[in-house]
């Protein structure tokens, strides 16, 4: 990867870092009600994997999707804007921050009921497959769903019809609260079963942006040659608990000490570093970012709630809700 | 065409005349291929359209309705098949919680329109896994739409309706109905949802029922024509959305109520029915409503022992006589 294109990616995972931490502090401030997940830590798997996209590939995440909405072209005021319940929410304030959705860039979804949405990524490749379009989908998911019927339902059935489709696990070594490595049979949660489904399972380092990138990419190209599905197992650390209600504290802090020092931003830098860019071009890329975050703040806190009406809106394709003639 | 369909040809014939003029329209489902499915509802699919539109899929129901939707979410018109309606329970997630949720949580922007076909109801001896009414299930979580046809005309014009609608439909076949046999409709027939139909006129008690329940209410209605009881029978079609303008101006002219469910009576769609009449119809009523319904059981094996559990014509006769007299 050449600097220009790192260099890009380091200001889109700063911007996403920099999103997470407004998105904490204006919860903490009382801005945002409900609950967040935040993916502080986990930058480098949506931005590296996104750089190994097309622009029309389906994305379908969980509940922990704010780095995948923005990574796929959603803006921080509009992400900001949803969790503060403003009418100009990246869903009008109906989905929140665990349902964020930027169907216009094919960023279909985030689902908080966990695995749900892989058979969903599945049809998405299949539906590709029918139309013709060298569409691929991808599905990113924590270490916990790997445990969920669906998600072996999901890798049979893509396996089976061979569809281009991705599934990449973001391993960040707790399944919620528990450790996954307590509650599961294998000691690779995601690529461990892969054989079992007669499909390739790669382990990266899901800091390593250039990792990730080059893994995602080369599985990408595999799929859309139609060579099927393939699991991308990549191991990562939430920089926070699981959502706002947990301060993590049966984490063990050398393990904590161990992964904050292993930084994907960190480790960007470095990469940049060596390739001969300048410290000041990269705090340059990182002031934008802040700017740029600053800005949607300010954007959103002075956005107009819903109109209580909305609520009766969209049930149906119709617009409406009406259940009875 | 001949000059009567069955119920179960009409399932596959519905499908087909939407696969027809629609290319985005395909199938997947557990045995709909070459078997031609389980209650032989998808006979002849494969072979008119070929194993891209129609898919055999493993038993994997969660992956069926799943990958359907996201199939839906991407401009396809997905028709997917859960044989038994038991078994909507391995997938319930899906339909109690993603499919129907997805428009509105993403503020309207994305749309999913899919067909959910599955064998529903009683009355075969399938035993409690197999046998049971399932569309209450359904009928309680907001953004499904419910068919639930009667007859062979109205399965291929419901089905036309469903597959073009852009809002998911949960699409009931009764299973004691598919040996039933009817009129083929005209080419390009369609029923749409939230019609209901007054499929026999009366003055003195409107029945209110729903597929395997509207032959029992139109015999009971001629057993009552004998006694100088003069019902009319309205047959829902479709749960959501739900005909109430129908019932209520039925209601206007007999001014009793009963309406005649499969499944059982906690919960059932009978009390939202009378809900709504109690609600906005109340003065239309000149004697208390009655809800004939399943029992509040599992669906026992025995022939014997069903028809303790499903409402059967005595049962709604004796109901009816009782309200004519009140």
């Amino acid at each position: 990867m050449d600097a220009t294109e790192l260099l890009t990616l380091y200001e889109r995972m700063a911007l996403v870092r920099r999103t997470e931490k407004a998105a904490h502090d204006l919860f903490m401030s009382g801005l945002v009600k409900g609950t967040t997940h935040l993916a502080a830590g986990h930058e480098a798997i949506a931005v590296g994997a996104s750089a190994a996209l097309r622009d029309d590939d389906y994305v379908f995440a969980t509940y922990r999707g704010h780095h995948h909405a923005l990574a796929r072209g959603a803006t921080p005021e509009e992400c900001l804007a949803e969790l503060m319940s403003r009418a100009t929410g990246l869903c009008r304030a109906k989905g929140g921050s665990m349902h964020l959705t930027k169907a216009s860039r094919n960023m279909l979804g985030s689902y908080a009921i966990v695995g749900a949405h892989l058979p969903m990524a599945v049809g998405a490749a299949w539906s590709a497959r029918l139309r013709g379009t060298g569409q691929l989908a991808v599905a990113f998911f924590g270490d916990g769903a790997t445990n969920i019927g669906a998600f072996h339902e999901a890798l049979n059935l893509a396996a089976v019809w061979k569809l281009p489709v991705l599934f990449v696990c973001e391993n960040n070594l707790y399944m919620e609260y528990t450790p996954i490595a307590d509650v599961t049979a294998v000691a690779r949660p995601a690529a461990d079963r892969a054989p079992a489904y007669g499909i390739p399972g790669e382990v990266v380092d899901g800091n390593d942006v250039v990792a990730v990138r080059e893994t995602v990419g080369a599985l990408a190209e595999r799929a859309r040659a139609g060579g099927g599905p393939a699991i991308v197992e990549a191991e990562t650390y939430r920089h926070f608990g699981h959502s706002r209600a947990d301060p993590a504290a049966y984490r063990p802090a050398e393990e904590v000490e161990r992964w904050l020092k292993h930084d994907p931003l960190d480790l960007a830098r470095g990469r940049l570093a060596e390739l001969g860019v300048e410290e000041e071009t990269v705090t340059a890329a990182d002031e934008r970012a802040r700017d740029a975050v600053q800005k949607a703040v300010e954007a959103a806190k002075n956005a107009p709630p819903p109109d209580p009406r909305e609520a009766l809106t969209d049930v149906w394709a119709d617009g409406g809700a009406a259940w009875r003639t | 065409m001949a000059d009567v369909i069955t119920y179960r040809e009409a399932v596959a014939e519905g499908i087909a005349r939407e696969m027809r003029r629609d290319p985005a329209v395909v199938c997947l489902g557990e045995d709909i291929g070459e078997a031609g499915g389980v209650f032989k509802t998808t006979v002849g699919l494969l072979k008119e359209f070929g194993p891209e539109r129609v898919w055999d899929t493993p038993i994997s129901e969660q992956a069926i309705v799943g990958a359907a939707m996201g199939a839906a979410m991407t401009g396809m018109r997905p028709v997917a098949e859960i044989m038994f309606s038991d078994f909507l329970a391995c997938c319930w997630d899906y339909l109690a919680n993603e499919i129907p949720k997805v428009r509105y949580m993403t503020g309207g922007q994305v749309t999913v329109p899919l067909v959910v076909r599955t064998a529903n109801g009683g009355g075969l001896g399938f035993g409690a896994q197999h046998s049971q009414a399932t569309e209450n299930w359904a009928l309680t979580v907001p953004g499904l739409k419910i068919a639930a046809p009667t007859t062979p005309a109205d399965v291929i014009g419901m089905m036309a309706a469903a597959i073009r609608s852009d809002d998911p439909v949960v699409f009931f076949e009764h299973k004691g109905l598919l040996a039933s046999k009817g009129a083929p409709p005209p080419p390009d027939h369609v029923v749409e949802l939230g019609r209901a139909a007054v499929v026999r006129e009366g003055a003195d008690v409107t029945l209110v029922a729903l597929a395997s329940m509207v032959p029992v209410a139109l015999e009971a209605a001629a057993r009552l024509a004998e006694e100088g009881i003069d019902a009319e029978v309205v047959d829902l079609r479709s749960l959501i959305p739900l005909d109430t303008a129908a019932v209520l101006a039925s209601l206007a002219k007999t001014s009793r109520l009963v309406t005649v469910e499969e499944n059982p009576y906690q919960g059932g769609w009978g009390a939202t029915v009378v809900s709504v009449v109690a609600d906005e119809g109340f003065d239309l009523l000149d004697a208390p409503v009655r809800r004939i319904a399943g029992e509040c059981v599992p669906l026992p094996f025995a022939d014997v022992l069903e028809e303790q559990v499903i409402p059967t014509t005595q049962k709604v006769v004796a109901a009816v006589r009782g309200l004519a007299a009140y």
